[in-house]
């Protein structure tokens, strides 16, 4: 039996286990949409700006742990994907983007509404396709999941042309996926991991640097076992943040530009570095050669090309992480004849230099009073939801705050744009996560700039009962970028004042939402807990201290134990 | 160092811009770029010479590895390989220099493929290197115009 190219897309979907798709519709689309609408099985969340699609799919895959899905028109609908994409492709999510397109005969005419999408996300994606020929829609579709849930995961962008959506076809039955030479490495080598471990054995002073290829390939328990067994001591990227449990005696949090000075002193003196899914990304490393340089370096990643890019390593181990950590257990297990009083003995110099470390620089900000410090806000987020909720950020200063102060315990509990940086992220994101988990609660930690990035999500959020808290940290500034003119501009601040700011109580109730307000520190924790008890989107517009800046810092260029500190 | 790197790719509209696109975004250089269809019509066959230290190379091979339509990728510097490529030369042929160039022309086995009153178009086959000879000792003659293929190369077959 045929069937129409819209009605073969929705049947496909629903065989990849999509039961969410985030869009916006248009013209090329409309036979798609008009298939959704009759599609009890399929909840389609309208968004209103196409950015905030692609950021809360990205949002929803992180926390669901599968696909997420975005679909949208041709031309402007398309471009305005680029920036989510570009994010997910930067954080490896696990995303399908459907672009409507004019029909094939037009493609190359600049018709109306007509951009070559998949010439502008080329670079941004795993992979992307224009399906020109009906009969290739539905194994495009098939190959486009496939790609983006295996191996390093990414985004993937398929352009439907009108008249292929428009098309009758004979629905494939055959689901297999063949790839001619797409095979990703999941298995680590043997002999790698006999020669990773006999080096971890062997460690005075190891480290564990972990990334988000943990939380990607939910290798957190293996992790966790691993480091717990040899008593090794865990710093994680932004990305890897819950990867490890922040509480645990042996984290020492996040490192590089923003990480804690005990994480840094650790990694610049460490002879073992465990790299485990990081990619030595410049906020990690600042200047290259002064990175760990008495270490040497086991590196796990599934992606062969993040291995050696930036820093020579000497033990790598292509493999996913969770089998590759999961072999590592494994083997010392079997072979380790670990004693665990004579490793804790072996460690315990290395841990005491750690603690001193940690006693003499800890992670901390000056109190004033009644003013309400950003710092203390994130920290009272995290004690009144008894750090479980999920947290998603903007960039900025705001991004950094919530990474150093909420000490997420638990993977997929912090959604951020961690190698783009997109201002605007953290609110579309927040709303797919809290369509993947409705009965979580999911914060938004906003800077006043970037939650105006993506403000009108706020309609989103109430159409479709997302009761998502957004907390500004609103001091009024760029903050980030005044942070940097205050240190090397000499505090000339170019731009970064926000002299004209909306009143984001009054605009949350313009939306049918709630706002309230903290100007003094006493009345934070009130704040935070009227949101708590609400059930619809809350706007918290803490007014905090104007000027404080984020430390540690590492400016650029720099070695990471070159710190600007409290 | 100079490398000749082989990719084998699948034979589809925008794969080849996948791979420029990569060398462009990712500041790799290339130097040379030759494409065609192979015997298996669905596969290419691109080769394209580079430069970089052995991390570079290291890296331009991982990434093109990672182009899900890229099938095969090999560094020809690794292996036992024939290269080639083609040039035509234009030079300047006019009465003192006419014979000249014809010996030239004639110990590198090239062959005349378009004469005028005051110049020669000629074809000369082999490895860069011998391309690069031709060129230096027919420059003081004067040449007018240069059109190169860019390297080809084929691994050597077993002899065992």
């Amino acid at each position: 039996m045929k069937i129409s190219g819209a009605k073969a897309f929705i049947k496909c979907l629903k065989e990849q286990g999509v039961d969410t798709i985030f869009g916006f519709p248009g013209g090329a689309v409309i036979e798609i949409y008009d298939e959704l609408n009759k599609c009890d099985d399929i909840r389609h969340i309208l968004v209103r700006h196409e950015q905030g699609a692609v950021h809360a799919a990205d949002g929803y895959a992180r926390v669901k742990g599968d696909v997420g899905v975005a679909l949208v028109t041709s031309g402007p609908g398309a471009t305005n994907t680029v920036t989510g994409i570009a994010s997910a492709y930067c954080d490896s999510i696990p995303m399908v983007v459907f672009t409507g397109q004019v029909p094939t005969q037009l493609i190359g005419n600049d018709a109306f509404q007509e951009v070559d999408i998949v010439g502008i996300t080329r670079p941004c994606t795993k992979h992307n396709y224009l399906v020109k020929n009906p009969e290739d829609l539905v194994p495009t579709i098939r190959e486009a999941f496939h790609i983006a849930r295996t191996g390093r995961p990414g985004p993937v962008l398929v352009d439907l042309p009108k008249d292929v959506i428009g098309s009758t076809i004979a629905f494939p039955e055959n689901r297999q996926v063949k790839l001619r030479t797409y095979r990703p490495t999941y298995e680590p080598h043997p002999g790698q991991i006999e020669k990773a471990c006999q080096a971890i054995l062997k460690a005075k002073r190891p480290v564990i640097y972990a990334g988000g290829g943990v939380v990607l390939s939910k290798a957190h328990e293996e992790l966790t076992r691993l480091a717990r067994k040899l008593h090794i001591p865990v710093t994680m990227t932004l990305m890897g943040l819950g990867g490890f449990p922040g509480t645990d005696p042996l984290s020492m949090g996040m490192l590089g530009m923003h990480g804690t000075y005990y994480a840094n002193m650790a990694v610049a003196e460490s002879d073992l570095l465990i790299a485990v899914g990081a990619r030595f990304d410049d906020r990690v490393t600042g200047r290259i050669d002064a990175f760990a340089p008495h270490a040497k370096i086991v590196h796990i990643d599934i992606d062969p090309s993040s291995i050696s890019k930036n820093v020579k390593v000497d033990i790598p181990i292509v493999a996913d992480c969770r089998h590759a950590l999961a072999a590592i257990n494994s083997w010392i297990d079997r072979k380790g004849e670990v004693n665990d009083a004579a490793q804790k003995e072996k460690l315990a110099a290395w841990h005491d230099k750690i603690a001193g470390w940690r006693k003499k620089h800890p992670l901390g900000y000056k109190e004033e009073g009644d003013i309400i410090k950003p710092q203390y806000v994130v920290e009272k987020l995290h004690e009144l939801t008894g750090g479980e909720a999920i947290i998603s950020t903007e960039v900025g200063q705001n991004q950094m705050w919530a990474a150093q102060f909420y000490h997420f315990n638990h993977p997929g509990s912090l959604l951020t744009s961690g190698g783009l940086g997109v201002m605007g992220y953290g609110f579309p994101a927040a709303i797919g996560a809290q369509i993947a988990a409705p009965d979580r609660i999911v914060i938004d930690i906003a800077g006043d700039g970037s939650i105006q990035m993506n403000i009108q999500e706020l309609a989103t959020a109430r159409q479709h009962g997302c009761p998502v808290k957004i907390a500004i940290l609103n001091n009024g500034y760029l903050g980030m970028v005044r942070q940097w003119q205050e240190l090397f501009f000499d505090r000339n601040y170019s731009a970064t004042p926000l002299d004209v700011a909306p009143d984001f109580v009054a605009l949350a109730k313009a939306y049918g939402g709630v706002g309230l307000r903290a100007t003094r520190k006493s009345e934070v924790e009130p704040v935070i807990k009227e949101a708590l008890k609400t059930d619809n989107v809350v706007i918290m517009d803490f007014v905090v201290a104007r000027e404080e800046g984020v430390y540690p810092m590492v400016p650029a260029g720099k070695a990471t134990t070159e710190m600007l500190l409290v | 160092m100079r490398h000749v790197i082989s990719v084998l790719l699948q034979n589809k509209p925008g794969v080849l811009s996948r791979v420029t696109g990569l060398f462009s975004g990712r500041g790799f250089n290339i130097e040379s770029l030759a494409v065609a269809q192979t015997l298996d019509p669905e596969v290419s066959c691109l080769t394209l010479t580079t430069t970089g230290d052995d991390m570079i190379i290291e890296q331009i091979t991982k990434q093109l590895h990672k182009l899900i339509d890229v099938i095969k990728v090999t560094d020809m510097n690794e292996v036992e390989s024939v290269e080639r490529e083609m040039a035509i030369i234009r030079v300047k042929a006019e009465a003192g220099t006419r014979a000249e160039v014809l010996r030239v022309i004639d110990i590198f086995r090239g062959k005349v493929v378009d004469v005028s009153p005051k110049s020669y178009a000629v074809e000369i086959t082999g490895p860069a290197s011998k391309i690069k000879a031709v060129i230096d000792i027919l420059r003081p003659i004067g040449i007018q115009e240069i059109v190169r293929t860019g390297v080809i190369s084929m691994a050597r077959a077993k002899k065992n």
